[in-house]
């Protein structure tokens, strides 16, 4: 067992599965030499070569467009998008040929592929550095769409990802890569896309949070355990396909609900989790579902004082908890 | 478009491009025979209510067989990623007339999509034929995707992705074939241009006369050719193909081509295109030029080329009564195939 970042996890799942597939390759922008922004991929190209580490031009779409293509001829594609708010070239790829391809063909062809992309914010990212894209990969069935914010996570949830003979939308939130430490297993494993986990138990309410605001909640659950309340935090771990099961167990034993993330409030993954547990647990609540969310804005700012504002931190949850809990 | 329409006039049988034989061009008259058969059946069944959208191949049919015939001749393997309008690659390729029909009728045992799609969209893989999308020009990097798989692991496949004119206005397309050509990727970018994008003219479309001008841009070989001239379509491809197949990278070959019909069933191409200028086009129709070389050679005659289009009719009479006959795909299909079933 060690002790890793989510960063170097991410590094270790993939270069296992290189290692143990030789239909996997990673292709991207400064992947090879730079062994990526993030230094995902670092030493890759010496490993693997520049076959299976490919530095592409500059051309979001054509890397997508390019991995459906050889993911649809048998490869196993690992395209790294550099930032999460470069999706969008991808969107029509991804969203419009990827996940129609294994339907529209009738199942004479899939496509395994991964689309790896740090997300997220509260790294003085700025309107272009911090998005969090995951509802609109979310509403395509089709995709999956996993979300880790631990090492442990990040390391098993790539490897299904890559062995995912469906395309998957892996979402690496970028202040979780250094910032967050945990044990790793040595050698393989898996964990499953689509389960949910228990981060922390307990009996008076419920988060469904996922992502860096998974940390942020443990954070304020941790506060009210001080004061004799435990809160029980599911990780959904997967924000497509969502695991109703655990969500709604946790919901019925405690029912009470505060669903977080930070992505912005209205009809993203918060909505569906908050229909979901109002149609399938209306009877077991105590109170209304609550969220607590980023603000209806175009994107997180750059001012530390403007992104404090807009970020779901411990402080605005714990208060939420509390108007839950007295509710 | 600088091409000499008189050019076929002087092409004879005994300047064949390499490759390309007597009896091919005889084999090739008589899929376009067929497939124009099958093109006017389908479009009259829009007509009678039955088909529901028909983008029709009439004028493109030389080009598309050219190509098809030069991979078969110049690559060890090959795969077309096609559009639409490629009827004449999808049928000489193994798609039955009434495979074709059944998805023209949308009905079940469409071997592409199940029906789920537009006819002539999905895949048939064993017939080296993937038509995914409807959304113009994103099959463009699949294909360079797929030749990308096929030089990785070592195998002799080249990769023809066939686009319209329109089509080359995507971005899209200039970051799928600037890809390829750095990556040297055995692909072959063919260009039907047949002067339109539904009802935009070439003009409006770019400021080039030839498309394939572009290619200097991405450091690869482009030519433009009579794409009504099965022999200079299939030269242009097959030397393509080879560079392709010799690891050197992809070109680009632009296929002048002629659309004859309104872009789809569902278009009224008489507000935007004169009747004269598609009269004028008619005489360059693929099928009679090819017709009157295999004559100067000797090949064909009226007799026979009846016999032909007698039996392509009744070929497509059985295909329709078939695919009339056929069901439409039970309902119960639709959740169906979303994603791998596990367990
Ligand atoms: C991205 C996208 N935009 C618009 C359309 C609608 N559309 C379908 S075909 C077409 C024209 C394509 O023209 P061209 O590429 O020249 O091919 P042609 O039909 O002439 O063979 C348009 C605008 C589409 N299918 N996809
Ligand atoms: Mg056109």
């Amino acid at each position: 067992m060690a002790i890793m970042t989510v960063i170097e996890a991410v590094r270790e799942a993939m270069r296992e599965e290189m290692r143990r597939d030789a239909s996997v390759f990673i292709l991207g922008e400064d992947v090879g030499r730079r062994g990526g922004v993030f230094l995902a991929t670092q030493g890759f190209i010496d490993e693997f070569g520049e076959q299976r580490v490919i530095d592409t031009p500059l051309a979001e779409a054509a890397i997508a467009g390019v991995a459906v293509g050889a993911a649809m001829a048998g490869m196993r594609p690992i395209a790294e998008v550099q930032f999460g708010d470069f999706m969008f070239p991808v969107f029509n790829q991804i969203v419009g040929e990827a996940a129609r391809i294994r339907y529209g063909t009738n199942g004479k062809l899939h496509v395994p592929m991964v689309v790896r992309s740090p997300y997220g914010g509260h790294v003085r990212g700025g309107l272009f550095h911090s998005q969090s894209p995951e509802a609109y990969f979310a509403h395509t069935p089709g995709l999956k769409v996993v979300t880790p914010a631990t090492p442990y996570d990040a390391k098993g949830l790539l490897k299904a990802a890559i062995r995912s003979n469906d395309p998957v939308v892996f979402l690496e939130h970028k202040r979780t890569y250094r910032a967050v430490r945990g044990e790793v297993p040595d050698g393989d494993y898996v964990v499953p896309i689509g389960v949910a986990d228990i981060k922390r138990a307990g009996d008076a309410a419920t988060i469904v949070t996922y992502g860096l605001t998974l940390h942020y909640s443990l954070q304020a659950a941790e506060v009210l355990a001080g004061e004799g309340v435990e809160v029980e935090v599911v990780d959904l771990r997967t924000v497509s396909p969502i695991d109703r099961e655990t969500v709604l167990e946790s919901v019925r034993k405690t029912s009470r609900a505060l669903v977080v993330h930070e992505d912005n409030l209205s009809l993203g993954v918060g909505a569906e989790v908050s229909a979901i547990i109002a149609e399938h647990a209306f009877d077991s609540l105590d109170a209304p579902v609550m969220r607590v969310a980023g603000p209806d804005i175009p994107a997180m700012p750059f001012a530390p004082t403007l992104e404090a504002a807009y970020m779901p931190t411990a402080d605005k949850i714990e208060a939420a908890l509390r108007r839950l809990l007295e509710y | 478009m600088a091409v000499d329409n008189a050019s076929i006039m002087t092409q004879t049988m005994n300047d064949l491009p390499s490759g390309l034989n007597a009896e091919d061009l005889v084999d090739i008259y008589a899929n376009m025979v067929l497939i124009r058969t099958l093109d006017e059946r389908i479009w009259a069944m829009n007509r009678q209510g039955k088909a529901a959208i028909v983008a029709s191949s009439q004028g493109h049919e030389a080009a598309q067989l050219a190509s098809v015939w030069a991979l078969r001749h110049h690559a060890k393997d090959y795969f077309c990623f096609t559009y639409y309008r490629d009827l004449a690659v999808t049928v000489s390729q193994g798609l039955t007339p009434t495979e074709a029909l059944l998805g023209f009728l949308a009905k079940e045992g469409e071997p592409m999509s199940g029906a789920r799609q537009f006819p002539q969209h999905g895949a048939i893989p064993d017939r080296k034929v993937i038509n995914i999308s409807n959304v113009v020009a994103t099959h463009i990097s699949h294909a360079v995707g797929w030749a990308l798989a096929a030089k990785m692991r070592g195998e002799p496949t080249v990769v023809a992705a066939y686009m319209g004119d329109g089509a080359t206005s995507q971005g899209e397309v200039h970051e799928a074939m600037n890809f390829a050509s750095v990556m040297k990727l055995p692909v072959v970018f063919i260009v039907e241009n047949n002067k339109y994008a539904i009802s935009v003219p070439q003009h409006r479309q770019m400021n080039v006369t030839e498309v394939s001008s572009r290619a200097v841009g991405y450091g690869m070989p482009g030519v433009t050719v009579d794409g009504t001239d099965v022999v200079a379509s299939y030269a242009a491809c097959a030397e393509a193909v080879e560079r392709a197949a010799r690891g050197e990278g992809p070109s680009l070959v632009e296929l002048d081509v002629e659309r004859y019909l309104p872009h789809t069933s569902d278009d009224d191409d008489s507000v935007y295109r004169a009747k004269e200028e598609i009269d004028e086009a008619r005489k360059r129709d693929p099928l009679a030029k090819l017709k009157a070389l295999l004559q100067s050679a000797g090949l064909m005659t009226d007799e026979r080329d009846a016999e032909l289009r007698e039996s392509a009719r009744r070929e497509v009479d059985a295909a329709t009564d078939a695919a009339e006959a056929a069901p439409f795909p039970p309902d119960d299909d639709v959740l169906e195939r979303v994603f791998e079933e596990v367990g």
